[in-house]
Parts: structure tokens; C-alpha cells; sequence
């Protein structure tokens, strides 16, 4: 499935699969390259005095790994942590999980079809996406995970 | 390619070995500098480095090590002494053959340089010359062909010729001469130029069988060489056992199954001894750090003109490998200081009638679950009056606290950044950026650092750090509903109060909420309000709480208490540190994974104390300690509480009870109708203390009193405990101490029982 593809989150994609989620009605993408995994609602330990877009810890057989909320990264209404769901993506410093409203699928767009972000996102949504798809009956909005991550401490 | 990778890599790591081990032999030679053993271990390493970088291609390793190995052969065999050319000439061979292995290491060719002057430095000193500052054209064309030449064979005249006119171009390597020699004579000659590299594929067969060549004939056959990643790995491993193991034991605790529980008691039993041995896989002995301080303290008394001797004790001492990487640096620049700062010139030291030889002290041992590192010197002790001084200078302490701290504290202040009392910032350790660094990489690994130091006669810092990191004992504290680990280690002890008449409470000192510890007024912290969970408590509101729980922490060597909701039990847990964003938060030492698989964050006891002001306050508090002792502020009185003959309670003054002793009935002798008894060479009077019944007991508790110069014994029961109450004003009457109606009794006034 990823023959020929460079896991780059944060310049013009190159390969063409992706993960997608929805927040704040809002379709975004991932490459399914820095995707570890998706779950599902995840029990949360709060952690006082970090910074805000943290919501807290999560076990992942194992492994500690921070979530970030990212709905309120993006400027929207913070998320539930009781019913939000996990993105963990690789990172250079370990592993984080990007909380998110639903996680929809993994589908392949055509390359032709990307352009930059469109004028209806607007602030600092805008700043972090990197671009967008078109799909047949909206936008696949591409999350620049670096900066994301960056703003969130 | 694998394989030669995998050859070259081994090559790397052997060698690396051998240069440290060359380092403390070539340091221990200069003051043995005839012990023939040592001469022959120092040659055989450098003939195997030479050897095998021979068979390898590495040729400028190879001449360099050549070279060497020739004066060491002239000094094994006696034709030369050792002397301090040599010895730094050798120990710039090392210093060589390390950069050129880092060169391989990280591009895979020994680089650019060709090293001729060290070359041609160890070539005089081997024909017993001193060398010269400056290379001369001529000298080094005259002495190149030497250098190629080995003792067995002779360059024809003829090639001489040859051989200087190459030599006068700048350093050309073995590699033109030989292609020059090759050129211009016969082959016979062209063998003799280095005969290294037959001798090469002789070596060859000797390393490859992976003989004892080098290696000293220690524990060669014994050990087994592992990887690092490996070693890391197996410890996550069985910290991920640990933390299952937990699981079942949970588990098979609320299961009816003896079957179950017998095998989760195996579990647990196989477990701890599986992370033990893991553990002492990674534990390695101090002395692979201290190994390259000798070193380290020759060139530096070199350089400052000083003479130092370095002794060293517990080597044998083990840490965790991880732990030795961190203290490494932190150790080496401790060591500096003492060299350049702390031990004076020989010419001070005499005048001051002390051996104009200083003396370091490097000492390791095992105490209370922590290593212990003190390194010593007897040199001229900290500096005080400077100390204060500079650090008011540089802004860091106002003057009037720098006046009026103690001299204990006033020491401390060199660990603050931004200090140094080097009048002269050599580029050796004053920098002013390096104790609160060795501070704070020690407190990093969880340990304490502790100084101290006299006039004149020397200072000594004791370093703590625990014996592992991965996997400590901690107890499970709880805090606005959240659980959170204290790891033991900084746990001094758990106290619960429970606010009842006639008991002690919190006090406030300022406005500062302490709790009088065993005569220690305690600072007192909520864990809640640290966390943010909690807004700040007023002093009512603390007042007014029935009960707390106080976990009682330490913090760079002072105490305080953790107020807590709940303190629920202790259990073992592997440290897993907080990734990135989340490292930098003071307060957190990392995360756990609980038995049921719930994330819980580990407290740091020093974070916690820096988030408040509660170490300043300890000092504070301390200081207003003293003076209040002899006030006597509170109404509170300690009393002895007793069960007299006929089962009453009685309130005994603490401050009129001299001693408790026990005495049998055989003890009591009777003088007229007196009964008394020898107690300490004198003949003390006994009285019971209400009717005894007839119980044959042996031995009685007695109180021992003195009344009007003179020591009384009072008979008891039972002694029950000590209680704290209020005072009372009457004495002699019935009170209500601890729920129960107690007649207070003062043996001291002038009234018999």
C-alpha cells in the first residue's frame, strides 16, 4: 500500500493515502505514515500544570502518551475528553494522540486534486493546514502535525 | 560489507577499552616508571591497535602506532627511561589514536591529518633525543626514513637519496614512500618499509581467533560482551512484567481461587528475582568513571602548576549504567574544581606546613538504598568571605541575606547559576556555569548534593543518587479525587492528625501554615494548591479542617510536609518519563502504569518544593524555631501516662520523670519497713503507686523521680504512652486526657503517693 511514498508531514505531500477525521464538522487528513493508530474514547489522567491544549495522559498498551486537543488548537470549542477520539501520530519527541470528534476512514485522493487551504477556514485553523483535497463533495484539510504540536505548548 | 562493518565496529569498541585502560597505565607509569609489567601490558595494547589497524588498511593509525610501539619497546627493554617527554608524548599517542577511531567511527576513514609531528616526536624520543619545538625541514627529512625503518632491515644507501628528496615535501604518508621506494629499488628494500604489514597478517590470525593478545589475563573468559540496546531493551522488558505482574496480583487478589493465587505468587516471586537480576546486568562498578580521572587530574596539575594525588576508595561501588553516564560529566568537573580551585600550589601548601603534594579523594559506597560518591580535598576550603561577597556582586543574594545567612548556607550559594569565585576565569572550570549544572544533572537522576567545607583544611561534596531508576518502591497519595506516586526514597514518613482537644494542630508562623514534628516545626504544603486543584486555603480554613494527612518529604536536605487528601498504599512502579511538553513541569519525575491500567504521574519531592516558597520557608521557619525554643508559646505539656496498682490512669509530668526502669521483686530489699532498692551504686527508696493486687508478677515498671537532690522510684503497673495536653494549673487533679479520666500526679512536689 506505501510503496513509493515519503512519510513528510510537514512540506507538499507526495504519497497519496490518508486518514481521515472530523472536527468541528471540518474533514481533515493525515498520511497514513505518521498515523500509529486510531482509537476510540480513551480514559484520560488529567495532568495539573500542563500546558492548556493538554488534556492529559493515556495508556496505550504500555506506553504513556500525551493527548492534545486538538479542536481548541484550532480555535474551536474544546473537546469532551469523554467522548473524543485518538489520532497517535509518530512525532520526533514520541508518540502523541491527537483528540478528535470522529474518525471517519482511510482513503486515497488523486494528487491532481490538491490546493491550498480555502477561505473558509480561517486564524490559526488556517495557519496549520497545509492545503486540502477535493473530494467529490468537500475538502480533505491537511493537518500540518508540527506546527499543530508546536502551538500546543 | 556487513562483515568488515561488524569487524571494524568490534575493532572500535576494543580499542576504546584498551585507550582507557592505556590512560591509567600511563599515568601509573610515571610514578612506577620501571615496573617492566606495566611496560609490557602498555606495549602489548598498543602492538594490538597496531596489529589490527595493519590488517584493517588503517595506515595512519598504523604509523602512528608503530612509532610508539618502538619507544615502548626501547623502554621495556631498558635501553631508554621514562620521563615526562615520554610519558606526554605517549599519552598524546592516545589522545591520537582516540580522535583517529572517532574519525573511523563516524566517516569511516581515520581523516585527513597524518599526525607527522607527533610521529616525529616519538621518533627522537626513541633515539633518546628531547624534542624540538619547531620541525625543521631538514631534521624531518633526515628523520623520515628513520621512522620507516625497523630494526631488522637496512635501507641500501642508495635509497637515501631517494628518500630525502620525497621527505622534503610536507608529510608525505608511508603509503608515497613505499610507492617512491617501490619505485626507485629494489623489492628487498620496499619489504622493509613497514614490515608492519606482513606482521600484519600475522596479528590477523591472532585476533581473529580473538586471543588473549591484549586483554590482561583477567576475566576474559568469564564475561560476555553485550550490546547497550540489548541490555535496555531486556530492563523495558521486565518492566512491562512488572507492571503485569501487578495486574495479576490484582487481579488474584479479589478472585476465591487457590489455584490462581498460588500461581500469582509464583508470578510475583519469579518476577522480583527476574528484575534483579536485569538490574545488576546494568550495574556497573564506579571505577569505570573514576578510571579516567587520574588522568584528567595529571594534565590538569600540569597545567596549573600544582602537584595532586589522587586516591581513591570503592571503586568496587556499582550504579546503573545510566546513572554512571549522568554522573560522569558532573563528577569530572567536581574533580576539576578541586584541582583549580580548591588544592593550593605546592610553595602555599608548604608554607603552610602542609605536604606540598595535595590529595584528592575519590570515595563510593552503599547507604540506605543510595550510592554515596564524596570527593574530598584537603585544600584551602572553601572561601567564604569571597563567596558572600561575589554573590552579592553578581546580583544573586541581597547583601543583608548574604550577611546574615549561615556559613552552611552561604556555601550553598555556589551552586546558584551565574556564580564563580575564579578571580581569573581559566578555560578550565570557571566558567561560572558549572555547579548549578553538576546540581542539576544530579537532581535530574533523583539525587542530592551536599557540600562542605573548612578553612584551610579542605572541602568535600557528597553526591546520593538512588540505585535505579527504573523500577522504585512509592507510595500512592491522593489529591482532589487523582492519585499520584511519591516515590519512598525522598519519604521521610506519613503523619495523620486528627484535630481532638489537648492534641497538637497547625500552627501558623507569619502567616506560613507548619506543624511541630518531634520539636521540628514542619512547613506545611497541599499538594491540591500546588497542583492549581485547588485554591489557596486561608488560615482559618486550615484551622478548621478535622483532619490531614501529611506526607513529610525532603527537599535538598530540608524537611516539609505534603498535605494530602488520602495516602492509600505503597507499591512498586516502573518509572516511565513524560515525553517532551511534558518533561519540562517541575512538579512530575514521570508516569506509571497502575495494576489496573490507569496512568498515574509521579511527584518530584524537589519540584514540588520549588513550586512554593516552602524551602525558603524552612529556613525561615528554622530560624524562628530557635527563637522561640526557650519561650514556652504553647500550653502544651507532655505527660507520662501510667495504670497505677489498682488500675487507674495517671498523668505523670514528662519534666519530673528522670528515667523508667523495671525492677523484679527479687530486686527489693527492706530497710526498717522501708523498701528500696541498689540502683546505681546508690539505694533508692520504691513506693507502689496505689494497692498492687496479689498477681505474682516478676517485674514492674518503676518511675524514676528526684525529690529534693534525692532519687525516688515509684511503682506501676503498666506504662501506657507519652500524651501531650494542656496544662493544668492545678496539679494533683483529675483531668480528661485521651477520652478517659486520668488523675494527674506530680511525684516532684513535695507529697507522697
Amino acid at each position: 500500500m506505501t510503496e513509493n511514498r515519503k512519510s513528510n508531514a510537514g512540506s507538499k505531500v507526495a504519497g497519496n493515502s490518508f486518514c481521515r477525521f472530523r472536527i468541528a464538522g471540518f474533514d481533515f487528513g493525515l498520511e497514513t505514515e505518521i498515523v500509529q493508530e486510531v482509537l476510540k474514547t480513551q480514559r484520560i489522567t488529567y495532568v495539573p500544570k500542563a500546558p492548556d491544549s493538554v488534556r492529559g495522559l493515556i495508556n496505550l498498551r504500555g506506553q504513556i502518551v500525551p493527548a492534545v486537543d486538538v479542536r481548541q488548537i484550532l480555535g474551536f470549542e474544546p473537546c469532551d475528553p469523554e467522548v473524543a477520539m485518538n489520532v497517535v501520530v509518530f512525532t520526533p519527541t514520541g508518540s502523541v494522540s491527537l483528540l478528535v470528534d470522529e474518525i471517519e476512514d482511510v482513503l486515497v485522493v488523486d494528487a491532481e486534486t490538491f490546493e491550498v487551504a480555502p477561505g473558509t477556514l480561517q486564524g490559526t485553523a488556517r495557519e496549520l493546514t497545509r492545503g486540502a483535497y477535493k473530494l467529490h463533495d468537500r475538502l480533505l484539510m491537511l493537518l500540518d502535525v508540527g506546527k499543530t504540536l508546536d502551538v500546543a505548548c | 560489507m556487513d562483515d568488515d562493518d561488524e569487524i571494524i565496529r568490534e575493532f572500535l569498541v576494543e580499542s576504546y577499552e584498551n585507550l582507557n585502560q592505556l590512560d591509567q597505565d600511563l599515568v601509573e607509569l610515571e610514578d612506577r616508571p620501571r615496573d617492566v609489567q606495566l611496560l609490557s601490558q602498555i606495549f602489548r595494547t598498543v602492538h594490538t591497535i597496531k596489529g589490527t589497524a595493519g590488517f584493517l588498511a588503517f595506515e595512519t593509525l598504523e604509523r602512528v602506532t608503530h612509532v610508539g610501539e618502538n619507544l615502548l619497546v626501547a623502554l621495556r627493554d631498558g635501553e631508554l627511561e621514562m620521563n615526562g617527554y615520554i610519558a606526554s608524548a605517549l599519552l598524546r599517542l592516545v589522545d591520537t589514536t582516540r580522535e583517529i577511531l572517532s574519525n573511523i567511527e563516524s566517516s569511516s576513514t581515520e581523516g585527513d591529518e597524518s599526525y607527522d609531528e607527533l610521529v616525529e616526536t616519538l621518533t627522537l624520543l626513541r633515539q633518546g633525543e628531547v624534542p624540538k619545538a619547531s620541525v625543521e625541514e631538514q631534521q624531518h627529512a633526515e628523520e623520515l626514513p628513520e621512522s620507516c625503518d625497523t630494526p631488522e632491515s637496512e635501507v641500501s644507501p642508495s635509497v637515501d637519496d631517494e628518500l630525502k628528496i620525497v621527505a622534503a615535501d610536507p608529510a608525505p604518508t608511508v603509503d608515497q614512500l613505499v610507492a617512491e621506494v617501490e619505485n626507485k629499488t629494489n623489492l628487498a628494500a620496499a619489504d622493509s618499509i613497514p614490515n608492519a604489514r606482513p606482521a600484519a597478517a600475522e596479528r590477523k590470525s591472532k585476533s581473529e581467533s580473538g586471543g588473549e593478545s591484549s586483554s590482561n589475563a583477567s576475566v576474559a573468559d568469564t564475561t560476555v560482551r553485550i550490546e547497550v540496546d540489548l541490555l535496555d531493551k531486556l530492563m523495558n522488558l521486565v518492566g512491562e512484567l512488572v507492571l503485569a505482574r501487578n495486574q495479576v496480583l490484582q487481579y488474584a487478589a479479589g478472585v476465591e481461587d487457590s489455584a490462581m493465587t498460588a500461581a500469582s505468587q509464583r508470578l510475583n516471586h519469579i518476577t522480583a528475582e527476574l528484575q534483579e537480576g536485569v538490574m545488576k546486568t546494568r550495574m556497573q562498578p564506579i571505577r569505570n568513571v573514576w578510571g579516567r580521572m587520574p588522568r584528567v587530574v595529571r594534565d590538569l596539575a600540569h597545567e596549573c602548576n600544582k602537584q595532586v594525588r589522587v586516591v581513591t576508595d570503592g571503586g568496587d561501588t556499582e550504579l546503573d549504567k545510566t546513572i554512571l553516564e549522568a554522573i560522569k560529566d558532573p563528577l569530572t568537573h567536581i574533580v576539576r574544581n578541586a584541582v583549580d580551585h580548591g588544592i593550593e600550589s605546592a610553595e602555599v601548601r608548604a608554607a603552610a606546613g602542609k605536604n606540598p603534594e595535595g590529595e584528592l579523594s575519590l570515595r563510593a559506597w552503599h547507604e540506605g538504598g543510595q550510592v554515596n560518591i564524596e570527593i574530598s580535598d584537603d585544600g584551602g576550603g572553601l572561601n567564604i568571605p569571597r563567596i558572600r561577597q561575589k554573590a552579592v556582586e553578581k546580583g544573586l543574594v541581597s547583601a543583608a541575606a548574604a550577611e546574615s545567612m549561615s556559613d552552611r548556607d552561604a556555601m550553598q550559594l555556589i551552586l546558584l547559576p551565574g556564580f564563580s569565585t575564579a578571580a581569573a576565569v581559566t578555560n578550565v572550570s570557571g566558567r561560572g556555569v558549572g555547579m548549578d549544572v553538576v546540581k542539576t544533572n544530579v537532581e535530574q537522576i533523583g539525587g542530592t548534593l551536599e557540600l562542605s567545607s573548612e578553612a584551610g583544611q579542605g572541602t568535600s561534596l557528597r553526591i546520593r543518587i538512588p540505585l535505579t531508576l527504573a523500577i522504585v518502591p512509592a507510595m500512592i497519595v491522593s489529591a482532589n479525587g487523582q492519585r499520584y506516586c511519591i516515590p519512598q526514597v525522598g519519604l521521610q514518613e506519613l503523619v495523620r492528625l486528627e484535630q481532638r482537644q489537648g492534641e497538637r494542630w497547625i500552627e501558623h508562623v507569619h502567616s506560613a501554615p507548619v506543624y511541630r514534628l518531634r520539636e521540628r516545626l514542619l512547613p506545611l504544603v497541599y499538594l491540591d494548591e500546588i497542583l492549581g486543584e485547588h485554591p489557596p486555603r486561608t488560615k482559618d480554613e486550615r484551622l478548621a479542617a478535622d483532619s490531614i494527612n501529611i506526607v513529610v518529604l525532603e527537599a535538598e536536605g530540608h524537611p516539609f510536609g505534603l498535605v494530602v487528601e488520602s495516602i492509600d498504599d505503597t507499591q512498586e512502579i516502573v518509572v516511565k518519563g513524560l515525553s517532551g511538553r511534558l518533561q519540562s513541569i517541575d512538579l512530575y519525575a514521570g508516569a506509571t502504569i497502575m495494576g489496573d491500567g490507569s496512568v498515574v504521574l509521579i511527584l518530584d519531592a524537589c519540584g514540588l518544593a520549588r513550586s512554593t516558597n516552602v524551602l525558603k520557608d524552612s529556613a525561615r521557619v528554622a530560624k524562628y524555631d530557635e527563637q522561640i525554643a526557650s519561650v514556652d508559646h504553647t500550653s502544651l505539656v507532655e505527660s507520662l501516662l501510667v495504670e497505677s496498682g489498682d488500675g487507674r490512669r495517671i498523668a505523670v509530668p514528662l519534666e519530673s520523670v528522670e528515667r523508667l526502669e523495671e525492677f523484679g521483686l527479687n530486686d527489693i530489699e527492706w530497710l526498717d519497713d522501708r523498701a528500696v532498692v541498689k540502683y546505681r551504686g546508690t539505694v533508692m527508696p520504691v513506693i507502689p503507686v496505689g494497692k498492687f493486687s496479689k498477681d505474682r508478677v516478676d517485674r514492674r515498671p518503676v518511675i524514676v523521680t528526684r525529690k529534693n537532690g534525692q532519687q525516688v522510684g515509684y511503682v506501676v503497673k503498666s506504662i501506657i504512652d507519652v500524651v501531650r495536653h494542656d496544662a493544668f494549673d492545678d496539679r494533683d487533679s483529675l483531668q480528661i486526657i485521651d477520652g478517659a479520666v486520668t488523675r494527674i500526679l506530680d511525684f516532684s512536689s513535695p507529697r507522697s503517693a
